[in-house]
């Protein structure tokens, strides 16, 4: 059976970083599944963790009293859930919820926070590869917000 | 069509909504018509009212009808989704430059469809599915705003289980009643099975969909002149002759709408293009 760190050392968000490093990291990540229809995080509730998706589909969700739940975007096998354990106050900003039965890698984010503190080069290393996250979801949400399809394009 | 500017009388043979405002109509068409390539347009006129270039939408094998499938947003365009057959409407074409379905065999074929984009795309669907030994592998990629507006999604589902299309799509927003993806359609392109190093791609959508897309095909390793865009301006003589869709040193209704995106991507990249 293949450990933590042989998964998280396979996964292309991980590459390039130091043998070290990824001791450090796989020591603070376990396996998880989450049911189907199972809330993986709520929007506003302590955020010390992220996720490396393994299998499954998760929605991240917003809730209106208009619209009742929206969904927002769908994550899938490979991604990444959850930066919020990056940046006080470490509050989930939106709700995550199983799609299909979720198999994924829970990081214990208080944990990698302190490793951060004290070994800036890792600290550098991770948050390079979460604001490329960052700036692809807010890539994609510029697209979603300007509605590009409801507007007159061909025909 | 012996004079390219002279509108026939075409009698509307069907007519269906697809979503709120789209909806798909056929004609027959003009004895002289001949055929029509994939991403080759016409332009339907309205006494009265005026023209309007119209993506073909159908199968380029069907010689006894011309499908359209129009977006209700202008004059034209709305005044066409208060017909219904037997109207008789004026049909100049077929106009432009195809997609190149040519320069995909022995590779794969990537189309990726934004909204009605995918209207254009249809005919190679068409094509491309009934010779699947000539393509590695068929994928379409598509995004659209909402999941009731993604079009022929029940032929779309055919092909998938039936004529071996690799087949994803993506939605602006959806409720939490959807099973399927939400996000952009450059998500699509990392999570469908493709070699980017054998791909031909083929994308039609709005002008920032496709820069956008161009984009990530070549990070994948997509090579550029493998890229091809269909685009859209105002059309009105369909030969060339009247200026209104100059891009550059084209005009979109004759030289393309279809190009290779390197030929056209500086002016894409210009505000007063």
């Amino acid at each position: 059976m293949r450990t933590v760190g042989d998964e998280l050392r396979a996964h292309p968000f991980f590459a390039g970083l130091s043998e070290d490093c990824m001791q450090l990291i796989a020591g603070c990540g376990e396996h998880v599944v989450f049911r189907s229809g199972a809330t993986i995080a709520s929007e506003g509730s302590a955020a010390n963790e992220f996720y490396v998706i393994e299998r499954g589909r998760v929605a991240l969700q917003l809730h209106t009293s208009a619209t009742g739940a929206l969904l927002i975007q769908t994550l899938d096998a490979g991604d990444i859930l959850g930066w919020s354990w990056l940046f006080p106050p470490f509050r989930w900003s939106i709700e995550a919820r199983a799609m299909q039965d979720v198999h994924a890698i829970r990081l214990d984010g208080k944990c990698l926070r302190g490793k951060c503190d004290t070994d800036p080069a890792m600290g550098y290393a991770l948050m390079q590869r979460f604001s490329y996250i960052m700036s692809q979801r807010v890539e994609a949400t510029r697209l979603q917000v300007l509605d590009v399809y409801g507007r007159a394009n061909r025909s | 069509m012996k004079d390219p500017l002279l509108p026939h009388l075409v009698e509307m043979q069907s007519w269906q909504q697809e979503s709120e405002l789209v909806f798909t109509f056929q004609v027959a068409p003009p004895e002289e018509y001949g055929s029509f390539r994939a991403g080759q347009f016409n332009m339907l006129y309205l006494p009265g009212m005026g023209e309007s270039a119209i993506s073909i939408s159908g199968d380029p094998a069907d010689r006894n009808h011309l499908t359209h499938t129009v977006r209700a947003v202008g004059n034209v365009t709305r005044a066409l989704h208060g017909l219904r057959p037997p109207a008789r409407i004026g049909l100049r074409g077929p106009f432009g430059r195809g997609w190149p379905l040519a320069a995909a065999e022995g590779r794969e074929l990537l189309l990726m469809a934004g909204g009605i984009g995918l209207a254009p795309l249809r005919p190679v669907l068409f094509q491309a599915l009934a010779a699947p030994e000539r393509y590695q592998r068929v994928t379409l990629l598509l995004g659209a705003r909402s999941p009731e507006e993604i079009l022929y999604s029940e032929q779309l589902l055919r092909w998938k289980s039936d004529a071996g299309l690799q087949f994803l799509a993506t939605v602006d927003v959806a409720s939490a009643a959807w099973r399927g993806d939400v996000g952009v359609i450059t998500d699509l392109v990392q999570r469908a099975a493709i070699n980017p190093q054998q791909t031909v791609a083929m994308v039609c959508g709005p002008e920032i969909m496709l820069r956008f897309c161009a984009r990530r095909l070549r990070e994948l390793g997509v090579a550029s002149d493998a890229i091809h865009v269909s685009l859209e301006r105002h059309m009105q003589c369909g030969t060339g002759f009247c200026g209104h869709c100059q891009l550059g040193p084209y005009f979109l209704c004759k030289d393309g709408p279809v190009f290779a995106y390197p030929a056209v991507e500086p002016y894409l990249m210009t505000q007063e293009f």
